[in-house]
């Protein structure tokens, strides 16, 4: 079965019955080996990560990371190395629209044919073929941003280091600090660092709860303690860890329709 | 019997409104012709008030029988004004009784045509008043009906992403074995048949809500294989008391879904029910992760539960649910009764 044409899949799925269909329908169809299983989003990442498969076959609801914050975690860390194709495999029919955004290849519901699932395969093929989306140039993480409903904050952030997943939940967020592509996140006195960039993190982020004051910082409101002029027409925001963060008139401008005129 | 037998409070209300507005009305009136003075305006107005306080509540159980659109206004006519004729004749027979006792005698007599238009006039009013109280009790009772009917069809409702995977477990095992996928079928029928039949009920013994959620639980066992575990401890006791239909499954669902579903090993599921002190007490317990993407989303079927367990049980039921560390349980406590 191991012709040259053949692809390296990784199935992630919590369960075993639903692993074992998408076994039997990869074995009718033939061409495609499959080099790891995975019962939930941390293996998953670990495994892809480690063995840079050309296709995924993805689980929305999964323990520990749902399908979207795998997929945006899997993206290779050097901007040569292709993503792997992904096909989301779900019960669940409303995230078919943020799944293609998230340039998902296909996205099948639960029951399917073999022949609906080869179908996908073949769209898989070709895109493997052809290595570079449409969407080139943004990271991936920018991608699942632009997929989410508007209107509807994240409740956390996942992050890769290595083959470690880190989450960090919004409200232990201090404050983001942009690094070119990269945005730093700052949490419980430690930083992390995820590929995407500021203005798309921002979208993503509870307008109420966080602003962005300064071209390169977002910061969480709760975590300011008071606000001191710097230079002329130029302010720091002073966090309650001591931490100082410049802060442009338009920032500015910014924190006071949040907090009114008194900051 | 008479709703207003039901409550000492009403009833109470009732005697004082007749002793107090009636009978001064009543005592005026005898008083007007002038052959009586007050004393024996009102020795006699006070028992008659009390009797016809009684003779007024009797309209209730004709007013039943005799439905305003669906009896003939002939039948009602007839039955509504012998009986007025009948009470009338009574309270001027019980007048006759209490003048002699007073030694009225023929004082009494210009007093009979006032004693026959008021007794008349009262008893039809209370006729109508009968009937405005009936429809008005109807009209509440649709009301309720409408809302019993539309929480029975969501009590009914199934979750489809349910269905989808347990669809797709099905399918798997159509190939790799297909005893068991017909035990799957089999199962979930049975599972799909006792919600529909339970949810068309208006109550339920507890023995029958337990035998659903092990139907529920035996599909997801299927999926879920040995990562799901079940750990039930019922006192027996409980078996019979009655409960609203489906209280049971939306917390168990919950505990698979939002607990053993995002743990990589899964869990335990521990369920707990017995009677202590005339009490149902219910708990359910689980494993979660807390930091699961899916762990928060408990509201709806929660919330659904709880509305059908006040509405039954009013102030006296009790249902509490929560997180601790990653362990979640949620309970609750109803009067245990074994009888509508």
């Amino acid at each position: 079965m191991n012709t040259p044409a053949s692809l390296r899949a990784v199935i992630v799925d919590d369960e075993e019955l639903a692993r074992q269909l998408l076994r039997e329908y990869l074995w009718e169809v033939g061409g495609v080996e499959v080099v790891a299983e995975c019962g939930d989003g941390f293996d998953a990442v670990k495994s892809i990560g480690e063995l840079k498969p050309d296709l995924v076959l993805l689980d929305v609801q999964m323990p520990k990371l749902d399908g979207f914050e795998v997929l945006e975690l899997i993206q290779p860390s050097i901007p040569s190395g292709s993503p792997p194709a992904v096909i989301f495999v779900t019960a669940y029919d409303q995230y078919a629209m943020r799944a293609f955004e998230a340039n998902a290849v296909d996205y099948l519901l639960k029951p399917f044919r073999l022949d609906r699932f080869k179908q996908a395969l073949e769209r898989a093929r070709v895109r493997i073929g052809a290595p570079k989306p449409a969407s080139a140039g943004l990271t991936p993480a920018d991608l699942a941003a632009a997929a989410r409903p508007p209107g509807q904050a994240i409740e956390r952030i996942v992050v890769r280091d290595g083959a470690k997943v880190h989450i960090i939940p919004i409200a232990k967020l201090d404050y983001v600090e942009a690094q070119d592509d990269y945005a730093a996140l700052h949490s419980e006195q430690k930083s992390y660092l995820k590929q995407q960039t500021i203005t798309s993190l921002e979208t993503q982020l509870d307008p109420q709860r966080f602003v962005r004051i300064h071209r390169s910082y977002i910061v969480n409101l709760e975590r300011i303690a008071r606000i001191e002029p710097y230079a002329k027409d130029s302010r720091v925001a002073v966090l309650r860890d001591g931490t100082q963060l410049p802060v442009s008139r338009s920032g500015y401008a910014r924190l006071k329709t949040l907090l009114g005129e008194n900051v | 019997m008479h709703p207003l037998f039901r409550s000492r409070q009403w009833f109470a209300v009732y005697l004082v409104a007749w002793l107090a507005v009636l009978d001064v009305a009543l005592a005026a009136l005898l008083h007007l012709p002038g052959a009586l003075d007050w004393r024996e305006s009102f020795a006699l107005a006070v028992p008659l008030c009390l009797f016809f306080a009684f003779v007024c509540l009797t309209p209730w159980y004709m007013c039943r029988q005799l439905p305003l659109w669906s009896a003939g206004i002939a039948e009602m006519l007839s039955y509504h004004l012998g009986a007025s004729v009948l009470a009338t004749a009574l309270w001027v027979a019980l007048a006759r009784l209490v003048g002699s006792a007073l030694a009225l005698g023929s004082r009494l007599d210009p007093e009979v045509p006032y004693l026959v238009t008021v007794g008349l006039l009262v008893y039809l009013l209370s006729v109508a008043l009968h009937y405005m109280a009936l429809a008005a009790g109807e009209s509440r009772q649709a009301a309720l009906d409408a809302r019993e009917a539309e929480l029975r069809a969501l009590k009914a409702q199934i979750n489809p992403h349910f269905l989808f995977n347990c669809l797709n477990s099905i399918t798997a095992l159509t190939t790799s074995d297909p005893g068991k996928a017909r035990e799957m079928c089999i199962r979930l029928a049975d599972f799909l048949r006792s919600t529909l039949g339970l949810g068309e009920r208006a109550s339920v013994a507890w023995h029958e809500e337990l035998d659903l959620a092990q139907a529920y639980l035996d599909v997801e066992q299927v999926r879920y294989g040995s990562r799901l575990q079940v750990e039930m401890s019922v006192d027996e006791a409980c078996a019979d008391c009655l409960v609203p239909p489906l209280v049971l499954q939306p917390l168990i669902e919950n505990a698979v879904k939002h607990g053993i579903a995002t743990l990589v090993d899964g869990g335990i599921i521990q369920v707990h029910s017995r009677v202590l002190d005339g009490l149902l007490e219910v708990s359910v317990e689980n494993g979660f992760d807390p930091e699961s993407p899916s762990s928060r989303r408990n509201g709806l079927g929660l919330r659904n539960v709880r509305t059908r367990l006040e509405r039954r049980f009013g102030g006296s039921a009790r249902l509490k649910a929560g997180a601790r560390e990653n362990r979640f349980r949620a309970e609750f406590t109803v009067p245990c009764r074994r009888t509508e």
